[in-house]
């Protein structure tokens, strides 16, 4: 067995470090979600796979990396969860070094086990089932995000907490608390049906979603945009694979692509805040705008509309700089009418009421703003701020300067309180 | 306008919060105060020394008694206070909820009544 060891130690052959590596950071979601869906326990799940990646480790450098090694994790997991059911007592008291030299778990390191594993392709797909029970409704809302980025893409927990700014044993707890949820609760792990998938799948988009809006961690008092955006594409790219025949899916996908593409240009060479209308086509990344538009266009041909294919349109429309051509205000204002119509969130009507002033003219923006008379206008900033510009474009100073000085003290992010002193010095000059 | 930002939450003896969490946190609440300074808003802020070091005084039962212990023993402790100088509540409530403490505490904000420069009262607006 030594023997055979040194050939794979030759420097042209990958180690088996390198190998599970690769593997894991391929196939980890799909193991885990085969191995959580034969028990509806994700915890115990991870860790019969951790076990199996330990044991990859150990063992590949001197046996050798097996023909197959999705389907030898696969075993050893399987008959480590096997062994974690038979034994209560094992749960919790017997040491990883022990076990190396014991049956039954190290079975499967054996020759015949490898053969018997299962071949990559015949390993089910159970992660678009994942998906679903990480967004399922008995789930809390807030921490679904997390569960998919720490189940579907391997996450450890310290980065999730980061990212959500909350202390990690806040974090952890969470999540253990939901994984137990799950298996307490038997949330199935099954993709809704057709008649179910309407009211399934929005709580799903709405979670990867969520990994990409984390705009800044709140707690620190910088700014950190984009944090997960790398994470939430490739959640995105990973549903719109499993589900490409949902529209909305494709939209979310085309999206977050659209709104990536920008990420770079949203801060000039002295951190200075630049507005979208502002920044450098130049600076946006054309690649991920392309693979964007073409999600858009493959959403588009199912003739079934939704908020986040509108909402890439939107992105979509302001790309037209891209190629060199001018942003049409009139359809931009178009696309937001009908998103307010879909969903008449503040922020939304608010952004209409910016786009109508594009289209029509300050008065008109400010005419839609005050038509908006919702009680939460007085604390929500990007009202302020929208009311400050159009005022200044009006040339009604002292007005600006009131709207602009409200919305600066409602602003606690750094960079974007300095865009606004700069905008209400500029309206002064 | 004054608000004070009082921060109440389970002291670190009382949960179990690791070394790490705890620096992590350090470093959230120097770069708070900094965004608080920068933005010209912060007046003071004061972390307390855990609950068990305070010493409770008063002569509200006509003679004086000096007592070991904080004046209320709840689950949730006096930690410490943030005095900032902003335009209204909702510029308060905005900081408040960036602080750091939110995520493990909870924020008491009161505007100021009354406040001292250089040993005088001076009311608040």
């Amino acid at each position: 067995m030594d023997e055979h060891a040194e050939r794979h130690d030759a420097e042209e052959a990958p180690s088996g470090a390198d190998r599970l590596v690769a593997v894991v950071e391929r196939d980890h979601a799909r193991l885990l979600a085969v191995l959580a869906a034969e028990t509806r326990d994700i915890t115990a799940a991870e860790d019969a796979l951790a076990d199996a990646y330990e044991r990859a480790v150990r063992g590949w450098p001197a046996s050798g990396i097996p023909s197959n090694p999705q389907g030898w994790l696969l075993t050893v997991a399987r008959n480590r969860l096997k062994d974690r059911y038979r034994s209560a007592a094992f749960r919790t008291s017997v040491p990883l070094n022990d076990e190396t030299d014991a049956a039954p778990a190290t079975a499967p390191v054996a020759a015949t086990a490898i053969d018997d594993a299962p071949e990559p392709d015949e390993i089910p797909d159970k992660r678009l089932a994942l998906l679903f029970v990480c967004a399922h409704p008995a789930i809390d809302p807030s921490v679904r995000t997390p569960l998919m980025l720490q189940t579907v893409l391997g996450l450890d927990a310290r980065r999730i907490a980061v990212a959500f700014a909350v202390p990690e044993p806040t974090m952890t707890g969470r999540l253990v608390r939901a994984k137990r949820k799950i298996r307490a609760a038997g949330i199935p792990f099954a993709v809704p049906d057709r008649r179910a998938m309407p009211a399934r799948l929005p709580p799903v988009l709405e979670a990867v979603y969520g990994a990409y809006a984390i705009e800044w961690r709140p707690i620190a008092g910088v700014i950190e945009r984009g944090s997960l955006s790398a994470e939430s594409l490739a959640l995105a790219d990973l549903l719109a694979e499993l589900l490409p025949q949902e529209p909305e899916v494709l939209g979310l996908d085309a999206l977050l692509h659209l709104s990536a593409a920008r990420q770079g240009a949203a801060l000039d060479a002295l951190g200075q805040f630049v507005p979208l209308d502002e920044q450098d086509p130049e600076r946006w990344d054309a690649a991920l705008i392309a693979r964007g538009e073409d999600l858009l266009l493959r959403a588009s041909r199912f003739g079934v509309v939704g908020r986040f294919q509108l909402e890439a349109a939107i992105q979509s429309a302001h790309d037209a700089r891209a190629h060199g051509i001018d942003v049409d205000p009139v359809a931009l204002r178009r696309l937001h009418e009908v998103l307010v119509g879909m969903r008449p969130t503040l922020g939304a009507r608010v952004a209409l009421a910016a786009t109508i002033a594009d289209a029509d003219g300050a008065s008109a923006g400010l005419a839609a703003l005050d038509a908006i008379g919702d009680v939460g206008m007085e604390r929500f900033q990007p009202a302020w701020a929208t009311r400050a510009h159009l005022l200044s474009a009006l040339g009604r100073r002292d007005e600006a300067d009131a709207s602009y000085d409200r919305a600066i003290s409602l602003t606690t992010d750094p960079v974007l309180r300095a865009h606004l002193e700069r905008r209400r010095s500029r309206s002064e000059s | 306008m004054r608000y004070a930002l009082v921060l109440n939450n389970p002291e670190l003896g009382d949960v179990d919060v690791s070394q790490e969490a705890v620096e992590a946190m350090q470093v959230a609440f120097g770069e708070y105060v900094k965004a608080l300074d920068d933005a010209g808003v912060l007046i003071t802020g004061e972390i307390l020394q855990a609950s068990d070091t305070a010493t409770t005084v008063t002569l509200r039962g006509g003679s004086l008694e000096v007592q070991d212990g904080p004046f209320a023993d709840t689950k949730d402790k006096l930690a410490g206070v943030f005095v900032l100088d902003v335009p209204d509540l909702d510029a308060a409530l905005a900081w408040a909820e960036k602080c750091p403490g939110a995520t493990y505490g909870v924020l008491e904000v009161r505007p100021v009544g009354i406040h001292t420069i250089g040993g005088t009262w001076v009311p608040d607006a």
